[in-house]
């Protein structure tokens, strides 16, 4: 066992010497295999870089997916001529030419925003009155008005935010960044996904927004479920006591430590790892999503009464997951596709999202967590100024996201759209630069960080693109 | 010279481990010391990897004007100077500038990351000292098959070992040991069926002291019908098979009969170039039966949406590239992927290249919103028993055409009574209602039928009882063989009137139409019709009680007129018990069509043969054996129509006109401004020889040639793998420039050519491939081996790998006992834990799980679900075939181990083994335990097993008989049921101890 032990940290050793950086001109999946190096070590998510190559600026990153596509114009992005504009057509020059998903060959509208904005906080951003508890945390948040992105149906236009490419089997963000940067969970995936819905129609949501693509799969998100276990299978077989269940892992775990004395095969050292893991997460899964022992306060200031899958109960659930070293917290909420009765509609999605995502900061401030991690407030695509009956459509011109947390200067905001809230048109910012800003601000640079498949040193922010680090909104 | 050579052999440096990282290889071999630096293995791997993303084959990215791809690139004057000038190292710029200290100068420009090692360095300068010589990359040059190695020694089995074995010489490593049988027959049924071997055959192994012992079990599993499973597997992934559409709300697809083929195929031996051209272009083949346009499912298999917002144009831009790209990857080992936005930075091909080997699929019926339509075929079983309906048909009427003696016999008396009635002008009756016999219509009222036992029967097996102390009856409507009513037709019925509950009214009733024609017998006490005329007439009293009566009533006195057609009747009474019998009409007339009465009349001498066969065709009609026949093949006419309607539907290529199709500049589906291509395979490969547009099947036809030099080599490759662990190549979806060189060139052309040669043999391969010492050897690495090749790419011992996740399942499944040995049919659902689809939208679904051996099917029929793969298979690497899987990643996570000990799915198959480890186990600990090592491991247990089990076993059955609770919802788990009066204390501390040897990493090992 421990020659075994011995053998492998000499091998990892010589690997790491070996091809230098750690990272880079080398298929690392072939050579290191991770699972030995993870079982030589004592933590189960060691990260594969090697060295940093800034300080890093944050630990850990939640992102919160308003999935559906959010209108920029009902929260961010104030537009007071398009509002003046409202009613009447179009102007061409803004729409010729320019995909469109449902108002293919309609007629053209504007619709005016459709809630008041007004100024909140010290820094005075405009914000839409629909998410009054963000505008509570307008100085913590730096907006960006300027995003653009490449698809226009929501499918593939998760899988861009997500993985950079709108071609299926590419690791997820957070798989990138588990697998460079591992995480300190010790009973806990390193990539964890929470869902909840309501405000809007539900558009499904693929477990491939969440695939470790072609990096090893054992880099992927695991999704939380709300009902049943939360995680599948970690609930034990009917009539299996927690000291019977204890007794067959353990008696695996002998017996599989006896035969690898045996037939020298460094899996099993990592099998047995991974039963120790499995065995502590059928405790620490069903402690973490129990909420009943935050103080009543706490689950006030979320506005949940407890783990009941919706999306407060899910920040709450975030902040504990980011207290137990999880690397990428992702949380979705599918609500936000607003077709018709955008006015409506978005004012019942905002509702169910602005106090636990406000409350979810305050949180993580109060325990001075929130220098050392990045949230990320994003669609997958912005709404059309134009009306589809009384709601809007997707957009992919321009649109609005916020960070906040790890390295990111509060009550700022960036770039803008035009005046009629279509074309991102000052300081653009594409999905690849918000990814290589991410890394940047978590210690990688975008461009040596890649892993190699199909002959290509593949990275998250795109081969093709020069991307640029948002360095402006950064403290 | 070349220190570097000598380091590597003898020593084991860093540099050199780097080296030989970074070259693609453990211990870049070429045997002789003195050999020239070769291009393709030494020096187009460093040059690819660290030179041709600006200075390749993308002349949009070139950088100073300079390619460094080809010779003629290398060597261009660029000024007073050149990159490259042969024979001279000292005169190159390339070197020059590699060894440059000045940042703006060196090559690679430091911020790509990339830094040349000395070695590299080193190998570069040898190879410019010996002429710069360049030549086609490995992959793309035609396979010539090499001369078997001549070398002689006693371990080599066939060709591969010969070529294994002279790199081994050259490395200084001796082979392996052969690994010892139980491993063998183990690795060997893994490797060729996905199953187990049972104990049986396992012990036959060990004892069996033939020479051909090991050839012999090659050939029984090669016969096997799970080889066609375990290749389909395989196959599965590499084509992308799934049950989903796999975009947006990934709706359900069916394509099942697809993957029967493709069993089938496997099974069959199909020849592989047949197997390509199939799939490919199936549709377009000559003579395309069902199973090629089956087969030609497969360019139908990418994903597709049905996302209402979908643009049209964008998806099928999409679909265009999903078809190179996979096709190219599938078949060819290519990645033209990145072709689709810009020309390909390391191989010799081009974005024109990618939108014309497009424009082969610009035929295919498609939208680019929709699902795509699906077609019915005969199932896999429905093909067997439509068959086995259409024979048992012929069969009886083949018997139905038979006149035994007594028919004849009885035949003559029938004809003589038959031809008295028609010189005396005979009346028939014409039975409408008699048992089982109804007309077709809508049947209402209590049809409540008596046998013989039960009460009076007048005719046939039944009679119908009527009972009520009112108004009651029985009736048809809405007949389909409606009764032709001619002159002087009589309506009869017959009743049995109850002496203990008398009737007070009978009355039958006729719709032609309208019901508005009644005769009844008896107190006039039903108030339907009006006064003594059609509608409500009165024949006279009722019949004597206790007996049968006939009761006839003329069609013309309730005012049904000859030429009325029938198509109700109805049994109406007031009060008592009545138990009615046979109806119908009574006709004047012999009930034999003119013809028949013709040739009656005749004498018996003076009829033609036509004529005697005529009437004893229809005296064999009229006998009971015959009308038993007609009845059974009418029951088999209606099971027949009934397998047609649940005829599974699959996908399949329809060709059409084809569309145009441009080159997208950047893969902008938006941008017109690209040239219009036509079919063709990339530049650099050729061109088609045929004469006007290119088709599928041309484009089929060229990589199912025996010139393409890419066809074989891949599969061989990918073949060695599934049996090797690893590919000769390692990168088996990329046999490109930045893919890795073969460890063994030679071994992989030759077993390419053997391929081709055989006549695309795929068993021939793999036989020579399991048969082989190389193949043999134990697995089991030493400490020299794992340092000096820890990847195995000399192939110095075998390889070993968790099963994949289909085989965990089935596996577990074979040693409990509980696996269903199906071969095909649609997909089926085995437990998967509740709410996992509910993310799923448009519309929204649930899983529902099958039930019985659907259960418990092997895992290649498991539902395939792009977007939400079942958790117990994604846990263990199955991938969700979005796109072309050519391996699997072998993880090895915590969900692995949550699954193997929670899925129902194991835990049921434990107690399920815990029972037969009971039953059949013998009667100590000792005995039960081995028997289930034997059946999980292929082994008995160890004496520290037992020492480690028995008090597991001990505790949990004394806590099991206190705790009989827990025990049952033990027992519980799953729908298979324990058997009944079995002790379940003992039961379920043998479920525990089951548990424990299914998730033993030695249980789901292949080694």
């Amino acid at each position: 066992m421990d020659e075994l032990i011995r053998q492998q940290v000499k091998r990892r050793t010589f690997l790491t010497r070996a091809t230098g950086l750690g990272l880079g001109g080398i298929a690392l999946n072939t050579l290191l295999t991770p699972e030995v190096l993870g079982a030589a070590q004592k933590k189960p998510w060691p990260g594969q870089l090697k060295k940093l190559h800034y300080k890093p600026r944050a630990k850990r990153v939640i992102f919160l997916t308003m999935a559906g596509g959010a209108s920029h114009l009902e929260t961010y992005d104030y537009k007071p001529k398009l509002a003046a504009m409202n009613g009447k057509p179009m102007p061409t020059s803004f729409t010729k030419g320019q995909p469109i998903a449902q108002l293919q060959g309609q007629k053209l509208k504007c619709l005016g925003p459709q809630h008041p904005f007004k100024r909140y906080g010290k820094s005075g951003q405009m914000i839409s009155t629909i998410l009054p508890h963000v505008g509570s945390i307008a100085d913590e948040i730096s907006i960006i008005r300027s995003m653009h992105t490449e698809a226009i149906n929501h499918d593939p236009a998760h899988t861009f935010m997500n993985t950079g490419t709108t071609i299926s089997g590419r690791p997820a963000m957070g798989s990138w960044l588990l697998y460079g940067l591992g995480a300190d969970a010790m009973d806990l995936p390193g990539f964890v996904v929470l869902t909840s819905t309501g405000g809007g129609q539900d558009q499904p949501i693929a477990a491939r927004q969440w695939h470790s693509g072609f990096l090893p799969s054992r880099y992927q998100g695991v999704h939380f479920e709300s009902q049943g276990d939360a995680v599948h299978y970690v609930g034990r077989p009917g009539g299996v006591n927690l000291s019977r269940q204890r007794d067959v892992v353990e008696a695996i775990k002998k017996l599989n430590r006896m035969h690898g004395e045996a037939v020298n095969d460094p899996e099993i050292v990592t099998r047995i790892a991974q039963y120790e893991l499995a065995f502590r997460m059928q405790t620490s899964v069903p402690e973490l999503m129990d909420l009943s022992k935050e103080p009543k306060k706490i689950l006030e200031m979320y506005g949940t009464k407890g783990a009941d899958g919706s999306f407060a109960s899910n920040c709450l659930a975030a902040r504990r997951l980011a207290e137990r070293g999880v690397r990428f917290i992702q949380l979705y909420h599918r609500g936000w596709d607003h077709h018709g009765g955008v006015k409506r509609g978005i004012a019942g999605t905002a509702k169910r999202v602005d106090q636990g995502v406000a409350a979810l900061i305050k949180d993580l401030k109060q325990r001075g967590m929130l220098d050392e991690t990045l949230v990320v407030w994003a669609g997958e695509f912005g709404r059309t100024p134009m009306a589809q009956g009384s709601g809007r459509d997707h957009h992919i011109k321009g649109f609005s996201i916020w960070m906040a947390g790890g390295g990111i200067k509060g009550g700022t905001n960036y770039g803008a759209t035009d005046e009629l809230g279509y074309n991102a048109v000052e300081k653009r910012v594409s999905v690849h630069d918000l990814h290589a800003t991410m890394l940047y601000l978590l210690g990688i640079d975008h461009s040596q960080f890649t892993y190699k498949f199909q002959g290509l040193d593949s990275r998250l922010s795109g081969v093709e693109t020069k991307p640029i680090i948002l360095k402006d909104l950064m403290v | 010279m070349k220190g570097w050579f000598f380091v590597r052999r003898y020593s084991f440096s860093e540099t050199v481990a780097a080296l030989a990282i970074v070259a693609g290889i453990v211990l870049s071999g070429s045997g002789d010391a003195e050999a020239a630096v070769d291009y393709n293995r030494d020096i187009r791997p460093i040059l690819s990897d660290a030179c041709f993303k600006c200075h390749g084959p993308d002349k949009n990215t070139r950088e100073a004007d300079l390619r460094l791809d080809t010779f003629a690139g290398a060597i261009a004057d660029l000024g007073d100077y050149a990159a490259v000038v042969p024979g001279k190292p000292d005169e190159s710029e390339l070197l020059e500038r590699l060894h440059s200290t000045d940042r703006k100068e060196v090559m690679p420009p430091p911020k790509t990351g990339r830094q040349l090692t000395d070695a590299e360095k080193a190998l570069l300068r040898q190879w410019i000292k010996e002429g710069a010589k360049y030549d086609r990359h490995w992959s793309l040059v035609k396979v010539k098959k090499p001369k078997a190695s001549g070398m002689k020694d006693a371990w080599i089995k066939n060709a591969i070992d010969a070529f294994i074995l002279r790199r081994l010489k050259e490395e200084r490593v001796s082979p392996s040991r052969e690994a010892d049988r139980v491993t063998l027959i183990r690795r060997l049924s893994f490797d060729l069926t996905g199953l187990p071997p049972t104990p049986a055959e396992v012990k036959a192994f060990v004892s069996d002291r033939s020479p051909k012992a090991y050839e012999n079990i090659v050939a029984r599993l090669l016969k096997s019908k799970h080889f066609g499973e375990r290749l389909a597997q395989y196959w599965l992934d590499v084509v992308r098979f799934a049950d989903s559409n796999g975009y947006h709300s990934d709706e359900a697809r069916s394509v099942g009969p697809f993957r029967d083929y493709v069993i089938d195929a496997f099974n069959n031996n199909k020849r592989y170039d047949v197997f390509i051209r199939e799939q490919l272009a199936g549709d377009l083949m000559k003579n395309a039966g069902v199973e090629q346009r089956v087969a030609s499912g497969f360019n139908m298999l990418l994903q597709t949406t049905n996302e209402g917002g979908a643009q049209e144009k964008e998806y099928l831009a999409k679909y265009v590239a999903d078809r190179v790209r996979n096709t190219s990857t599938i078949f060819l080992g290519l990645t033209m992927g990145c072709c689709e936005c810009h020309d390909h930075k390391y191989d010799p091909f081009t974005a024109k290249d990618f939108y014309s080997m497009g424009a082969f699929f610009a035929d295919i019926r498609e939208r680019g919103r929709g699902n795509p339509p699906t077609f019915p075929v005969p199932a896999r079983d429905q093909k067997e028993r439509l068959a086995g309906i259409d024979k048992q048909i012929a069969a009886l009427k083949v018997k139905a055409k038979v006149t035994t003696p007594e028919i004849a016999a009885a035949q003559g008396n029938w004809e003589v009574q038959i031809s008295q009635k028609i010189k005396g002008g005979l009346r028939t009756d014409l039975v409408w209602v008699d048992d089982a016999k109804v007309p077709n219509g809508k049947k209402e009222g209590g049809w409540n039928y008596i046998t013989k036992k039960q009460g009076p029967v007048y005719s046939g097996k039944q009679s119908r009882r009527q009972v009520a102390s009112d108004l009651v009856q029985h009736f048809v409507i809405g007949a389909r063989n409606k009764l032709t009513i001619g002159k002087g037709d009589v309506f009869f019925f017959y009743v049995w009137l109850d002496k203990q509950n008398p009737t007070q009214t009978v009355m039958l009733q006729i719709n032609d139409g309208s019901w508005e024609h009644r005769a009844y017998w008896g107190a006039d006490r039903i108030p339907f019709g009006r006064g003594n005329g059609p509608s409500h007439k009165r024949m006279g009293d009722l019949p004597t009680a206790g007996k049968w009566t006939r009761l006839e009533v003329k069609a013309s006195d309730i005012g049904v007129r000859p030429g009325a057609k029938i198509n109700g009747i109805a049994f109406t009474q007031y009060g008592g018990l009545v138990y009615w019998d046979k109806a119908g009409v009574n006709q004047s007339g012999s009930g034999l069509t003119d013809e028949l009465v013709a040739i009656l009349k005749k004498e018996k001498g003076k009829r033609t043969a036509a004529e005697a066969s005529r009437l004893a065709a229809y005296y064999r009609s009229q006998t009971p054996r015959n009308k038993a026949i007609a009845r059974q093949i009418e029951s088999l006419k209606r099971q027949k129509t009934r397998l047609m309607k649940n005829q599974p539907r699959t996908l399949m290529t329809v060709s059409t006109k084809p569309r145009m199709i441009r080159v997208l500049p950047r893969g902008n589906w938006m941008d017109n401004s690209g040239a219009v291509v036509t079919p063709a395979i990339p530049e650099t490969l050729g061109k088609l020889n045929v004469k006007g547009r290119a088709t599928r099947l041309d484009l089929a036809n060229w990589i199912a040639s025996k010139d393409n030099p890419l066809t074989a080599r891949t599969l061989v490759n990918r073949l060695w793998m599934l049996f090797y662990g690893s590919g000769l190549s390692s990168r088996l979806d990329d046999l490109g420039a930045q893919g890795d060189s073969p460890s063994h060139p030679e071994l992989l052309d030759w077993l390419a050519s053997e391929f081709v040669e055989s006549g695309w043999n795929i068993k021939h391969i793999i036989t020579i491939m399991v048969t082989s010492a190389t193949y043999r050897q134990s697995s089991m690495a030493n400490s020299i081996l794992t340092e000096r090749d820890p990847m195995n790419r000399l192939f110095a011992r075998q390889g070993r790998w968790r099963l994949d996740a289909e085989m965990v399942r089935d596996n577990a499944l074979a040693i409990s006992g509980l696996l269903d040995r199906t071969i095909g049919g649609r997909s089926v659902k085995p437990y998967q834990p509740a709410g996992y689809w509910r993310h799923m939208n448009f519309p929204k679904r649930r899983w529902n799980a099958d039930s019985g051996g659907n259960l418990y099917r092997r895992g290649l029929y498991t539902w395939w679900q792009r977007m939400f793969l079942h958790p117990s298979l994604a846990a263990f690497d199955a991938p969700s075939r979005e796109e072309s899987c050519v391996q699997r990643t072998r993880s090895n996570t915590p969900q692995q181990a949550l699954a193997l000990l929670n899925d129902p799915t194991y835990v049921e198959a434990a107690r399920v083994f815990a029972v037969r480890i009971m039953d059949e186990g013998g009667k100590t600990f000792e005995s039960k335990l081995n028997w289930a090592y034997l059946a999980a491991t292929s082994r008995a247990a160890s004496r520290a097993e037992v020492a480690l089990l028995k008090p597991l076993y001990r505790l949990h059955r004394s806590q099991y008989k206190v705790d009989p609770a827990a025990a049952k919802a033990l027992l519980a788990v799953g729908q298979k049921p324990a058997p009944a009066g079995i002790d379940a204390a003992e039961l379920a501390a043998w479920t525990s101890v089951a548990r424990v040897v299914l998730n033993l990493h030695e249980t789901i090992t292949r080694r």
